[in-house]
């Protein structure tokens, strides 16, 4: 790795030259010590002062070195002012040998590993810490690349005056290897802290700077890798600091406007901290899903966590729902048995207390706020003045809308966590890097995780191998084609038989239930749920043709099952519109007969008795419409109560029985039953996720014909969260093929989203083109259930927000406004793909620039080991011959070059610091001025015999032999 | 020094709170596993170091092939053994909590996928790291020509630069752009309706 070494050793002389210039503001205590130290080094120093002086200016022409001037400039201002601030008689003392270490930092690179041990020993003494992390003082070379790079960028940006904020900057941009430059930098502030109020105001400034960087800092520590213990040191030390200036900042009037911002904002802080912790507190099952999470791996926990996430937008659904439409009609409105809609029919009475009837939700169930048609049209209910069917209607769409803000704010979130991950090009080492699931806590789990990793490397190996190798490909093709025909077909005859159920039972129906088995009156909901049971099993089997990897494999899977469950949906709801068709029909002949009925009511009534007030009939003898509404509430709650039990049923039988059988009958069996033919069941996410998706389809479809559904929703939630999580625990088995949850994170959002597109549609076209029905629910008597939303406006609103209304829905507006979105979108659209491309251009370029980076450095360090091997030969061969050499200073200059030259040359074949052998080979070169050869990069330094630079490496000697000859 | 709350401080608790991504009750709960660890003589929790062995007993490191390197790369012992104090414990608990940083995450990540502690990923690193993700068992190991295909494979991606390690921000490029990376530890949707 030659090419960071090099870096780094210029790196870190910038960084001792740092500590040059900043450690004259001290420690107390550990200045004697560190004082003896640069004496001796000071003695180094001395003896190559001359020549330091010399090459200055040949220096600045060096790259890297472009800054040392700005440095040591620093480091003056530096030292001057401690000279201004230590009083007594070690400042004097002090400044002379630092002066010059500073000048000569240059020669510096001779020592550098002793002072790297003494920062280090300083650094134990200092910090009392003593305990560096284990390998953190092995430099990563990566973290000094970096570290070179900012250093490097900032000093040729920053003015000298600004040094603080620069180191400021360094600690938070290097943090990594932060730990020298975090030293320096309080010592820094520490000097800064003298006396506040006798600061300037371009002093008050650069104090405040601090103090806001003190604040970031604090911030910014959590989230840096570095050991507590030391965190909580700088915590304390930055608190200190900011508690202690930040009063004295601001003055007069300012300052008390200033310590009251300030305690506010601590006082703030403290209350969003407890409000998070309150927060998480009130998560609930956290202990569970995390026991789970240790046992089976995050893949079935992430079921458990979107259970969870369901339960929580159903809860707020449920509240929606529950406190603005079920709780003021219930307390509110006409209370039962006082309007026709509000009572059971005459006919029904006698049989609506059965359990049977009301477990069918007919009976009191049916006319009771858990349905549509219970709810009266009145205005406006009790003393409140509450507008139940504007009420009824807002929640209606508050709840679509509601569900459609979450799925989408939750895939946008998580496409800003995994969106990064677009391509495939770090597809081995992903599997290497984050193949490990570090939620597993079961040894068996975790053997079957090393399984599946071990098939996954073999597997990618393959693919790698022969990714254009296909042995039959026709075959294959043959059988895929094979299986989606008879995917096909099953989808078809899945859909055919929910038809013809669902018109079967419409006969019966019509022949009324009572004169039916259990079956018959249950055939739809059973035959649905009995279909989207052993379907999936049918694919699973038919995908067993079509030999696609698992991953692949499992989203045809979770396709074909996701169109299964679609298809069976749109059929019952096209079922659903024949008979709500069916059911308008009915009540337009019923609407004629009432009116028939009344007439006739009213004549019998006059005709026997002209002056007895006007008839009072009972409400349950009222004729009454069918009132289709709450029939397709009915519906619907019909079907999540027997989705509910068949997930359940399975759940016992298929898991918990299985396992029980498994388990005992193992004792007397002929065959190993645990580990071998029917085993345990493992838990299946992928269906279990597409069965709450499907669920929370119907609850989205039905909840406005059924106000009820979001609490039963809740309650099944409730339940399953628990029986599954026992079920989990108590009978399956870790899955053979662990995968990681995160990645099909967004698939199922998908899904969820397309879902509830889906879903809303029909419910909203039912709302938009059928009337409502004339004697049930809160719209009737209108056209369209939205002319509720005229009504309020004209009624309850000023004339004038009507006319606005009116003005703002008017076609010529809203078409431009919806053209302005599509632009924008467009617009956006267009950006992020611009800023994709950009991103890509970027990583091209680094790329590139990284390779050429790489081979400049191959090349010099060749060279330079080159030069070295010719400088050895010529040295033997030239020593004799050299008597007078051209100059001292040139000795003196070749010598360093020497150093230099082997110092590097020596650091690119280990890769680390070796300070002993840096110093033999140094001293194997005599200081008789050999002819030595540069690297390309410090020939040009204009000494007398030598052209600016040596292209090759065979050249000095060339040069150099004629300039030998002349003397 | 009495019950849990009194023994950390509510100073102290809240430092940590402001230090690490762990909440009070999680800070609380790691205090409780933790002095669990210790045996019945050891009573001031916040000094103790807890040898390896006894951190290797914890359930949710027990199964994890990194276990040990975990605990050495955590470890501020000068001694190099793995044992762990509180504060340490905190430091493993708050790198491998939901809500850490992806810098914090691939640091550790990083210093304990190279487990010679040089600074970079090397082959036998990455040896080493094949070798723990399949498990010890001879049948679920690579085989040596795969394994080679493997390495070469991955540094062939992976290093930018050509020097046939991969060092740290080459690590933390592969790792950041990777989806499975939000982890380890962490969760897929959260509880936010």
């Amino acid at each position: 790795m030659p090419q960071d070494s090099l870096i780094t050793s210029e790196n870190d002389i910038d960084l001792v030259l740092e500590f040059e210039g900043d450690d004259s503001s001290y420690q107390k205590e550990h200045r004697r010590q560190r004082h003896r130290e640069k004496r001796v080094d000071g003695d180094i120093v001395r003896r190559k002062r001359g020549n330091e002086r010399r090459k200055g200016a040949s220096r600045a022409e060096e790259g890297e070195s472009q800054t040392r001037p700005e440095r040591i400039d620093r480091g003056r201002r530096k030292r001057t002012r401690s000279h201004q601030d230590t009083k007594g008689s070690e400042g004097d003392e002090e400044v002379q040998p630092k002066i010059q270490s500073g000048r000569a930092a240059k020669t510096r690179k001779h020592t550098k590993n002793e002072k790297t041990r003494k920062k280090e020993e300083e650094e134990k003494a200092e910090k009392g810490e003593g305990k560096e992390r284990h390998g953190k003082r092995k430099k990563t070379s990566a973290s000094k690349k970096e570290r070179e790079e900012v250093g490097g960028k900032h000093t040729m940006k920053e003015k000298a005056q600004e040094v603080k904020r620069k180191k400021h900057k360094r600690v938070v941009e290097t943090s990594p290897e932060p730990s020298e430059e975090d030293d320096i930098d309080e010592e820094v502030d520490e000097e800064e802290e003298v006396r506040p109020e006798s600061l300037s105001s371009e002093e008050l400034e650069k104090l405040k700077e601090a103090v806001d960087e003190r604040k970031k800092l604090i911030q910014a520590l959590r989230g840096k890798p570095w050991p507590i213990k030391k965190k909580c040191v700088i915590l304390r030390e930055s608190q200190e600091f900011v508690e202690k200036y930040e009063g004295a900042l601001g003055k007069g009037k300012g300052r008390k406007l200033y310590a009251y911002k300030v305690l506010m904002s601590k006082k703030w802080m403290k209350f969003q901290r407890d409000f998070e912790n309150f927060k998480t507190a009130c998560i609930p099952w956290e202990m569970k899903i995390k026991e789970i999470e240790s046992h089976f791996g995050s893949s079935v926990a992430s079921y458990f966590i979107f259970l969870r996430w369901m339960y929580g937008i159903n809860m707020i659904l449920f509240c929606l729902t529950f406190g603005l439409v079920m709780v003021p009609e219930a307390l509110m409105g006409r209370p039962y048995g006082t309007i026709p809609r509000k009572t059971v029919p005459r006919a029904e009475a006698t049989s609506a207390m059965d359990f049977a009837v009301l477990w069918d939700f007919g009976g009191y169930a049916q006319y009771s706020v858990l349905f549509y048609g219970y709810y009266n049209n009145q205005r406006a209910v009790g003393w409140l003045k509450f507008r139940m069917p504007l009420s009824y209607f807002l929640v209606g769409v508050g709840t679509v809308a509601y569900s459609y803000m979450v799925v989408i704010r939750t895939m946008a979130r998580n496409a800003n966590e995994s969106g990064v991950g677009d391509d495939n090009s770090f597809n081995f080492n992903w599997r290497m890097f984050t193949s490990w699931d570090y939620l597993i806590g079961n040894p068996e789990t975790a053997d079957n995780k090393f399984a599946s990793i071990t098939t996954s490397f073999k597997e990618a190996i393959l693919e790698e191998q022969e990714s254009q190798k296909d042995d039959n490909i026709h075959l294959t093709r043959f059988l895929r084609v094979l299986a989606n025909f008879l995917v096909l077909c099953c989808l078809a005859g899945s859909g055919y038989l929910i038809y013809f159920v669902v018109r079967r039972s419409q006969k019966f129906a019509l022949d009324g239930l009572e004169n039916h088995t259990w079956w018959e009156r249950n055939e739809v909901n059973m035959v649905m749920s009995l279909l989207g049971m052993f379907c999936p099993m049918l694919f699973d089997v038919i995908s067993a043709l079509e030999n696609y990897h698992p991953r692949v494999a499992l989203q045809w899977q979770l396709g074909r099952i996701f169109a299964l469950f679609l298809g069976n949906l749109y059929t019952f709801i096209i079922a659903l519109m024949d008979e709500i068709n069916l059911k308008r029909e009915e009540e337009n002949i019923i609407k004629f007969n009432i009116t028939v009925w009344e007439a006739s009511l009213f004549n019998g009534t006059v005709s026997v008795n002209s002056t007895a007030p006007p008839v009072t009939i009972e409400p349950a003898d009222v004729p009454r419409g069918p009132c289709w509404e709450t029939m397709v509430g009915q519906e619907f709650v019909r079907l999540i109560i027997s989705d509910t039990m068949t997930t359940y049923i399975t759940l016992l039988i298929g898991d918990f029985l299985r396992a029980v059988l498994v388990r005992f009958l193992n004792y007397c069996w002929c065959w190993d039953l645990e580990a071998g033919f029917p085993s345990y069941s493992e838990f299946d996410v992928s269906g279990n996720v597409l069965g709450l998706i499907f669920n929370q389809g119907m609850i989205w479809m039905g909840a406005f014909y059924a106000p009820c559904l979001p609490a039963l929703n809740v309650l099944r939630l409730h339940v399953s969260m628990y029986l599954q999580c026992w079920a989990v625990m108590c009978c399956n088995v870790p899955q053979e093929r662990v995968f990681k949850a995160s990645g099909s994170n967004n698939f199922y959002m998908a899904m969820l989203l397309v879902i509830l597109f889906l879903s809303t549609l029909p419910a909203i076209y039912t709302i938009v083109t059928i009337p409502p029905s004339f004697d049930c629910g809160p719209f009737s008597g209108k056209q369209r259930m939205f002319d509720v939303i005229q009504e309020t406006l004209e009624s309850d609103f000023p004339a004038w927000f009507g006319k606005v209304f009116s003005y703002a829905s008017n076609p010529g507006l809203v078409l431009p406004f919806m053209l302005l979105m599509v632009l924008a979108i467009y617009y956006l659209q267009s950006t992020s793909k611009s800023y994709k491309e950009a991103n890509m251009e970027l990583k091209k370029k680094l790329q590139t620039q990284n390779e050429e980076n790489k081979k400049k450095n191959k090349l010099a360090a060749l060279k330079a080991q080159m030069d070295l091997e010719e400088a050895r030969k010529g040295s033997s061969r030239t020593a004799q011959q050299q008597k007078n050499s051209p100059s001292l200073q040139d000795q003196e200059t070749d010598e360093e070059e020497d150093h230099r030259n082997s110092q590097r040359l020596h650091r690119s074949k280990n890769g680390r610091n070796t300070p002993h052998s840096v110093r033999e080979q140094g001293g194997q070169f005599p200081t008789s001025g050999a002819p030595v050869a540069r690297p390309n990069r410090h020939g040009n330094q204009g000494t007398p015999g030598y052209p600016p630079s040596f292209p090759q490496q065979s050249e000095p000697r060339m040069h150099r032999l004629p300039s030998l000859q002349r003397h | 020094m009495g019950t849990t709350a009194s023994q950390l401080g509510k100073d102290l608790l809240s430092e940590y709170q402001e230090l690490t991504f762990l909440t009070k009750q999680e800070i609380l709960l790691a205090y409780k596993r933790f002095s669990e660890l210790l045996s019945k003589d050891e009573k001031y929790v916040l000094n103790e170091r807890v040898p390896m062995d006894r951190i290797l007993t914890l359930p949710e490191l027990k199964s994890n092939p990194f276990r040990k390197r975990i605990c050495y790369v955590l470890s501020t012992s000068d001694s190099t053994n793995g044992s762990l104090t509180f504060e340490d414990f905190l430091d493993l608990l708050t790198a491998f909590s939901d809500s850490a940083t992806m810098e914090i995450k691939s640091h550790y990540a990083f210093c304990i996928f190279d487990f010679d502690d040089d600074g970079t990923l090397d082959c036998g690193d990455l040896e080493k790291l094949v070798n723990c993700l399949t498990g010890e068992t001879d049948e679920t190991k690579l085989t040596a020509e795969e394994m080679r295909q493997l390495i070469s494979n991955i540094l062939e991606e992976s290093d930018i630069d050509k020097d046939g390690t991969v060092n740290l921000s080459e690590f933390q490029h592969v790792i950041s752009r990777s989806p499975d990376f939000v982890s380890p530890g962490s969760t897929f949707i959260k509880w936010i309706p």
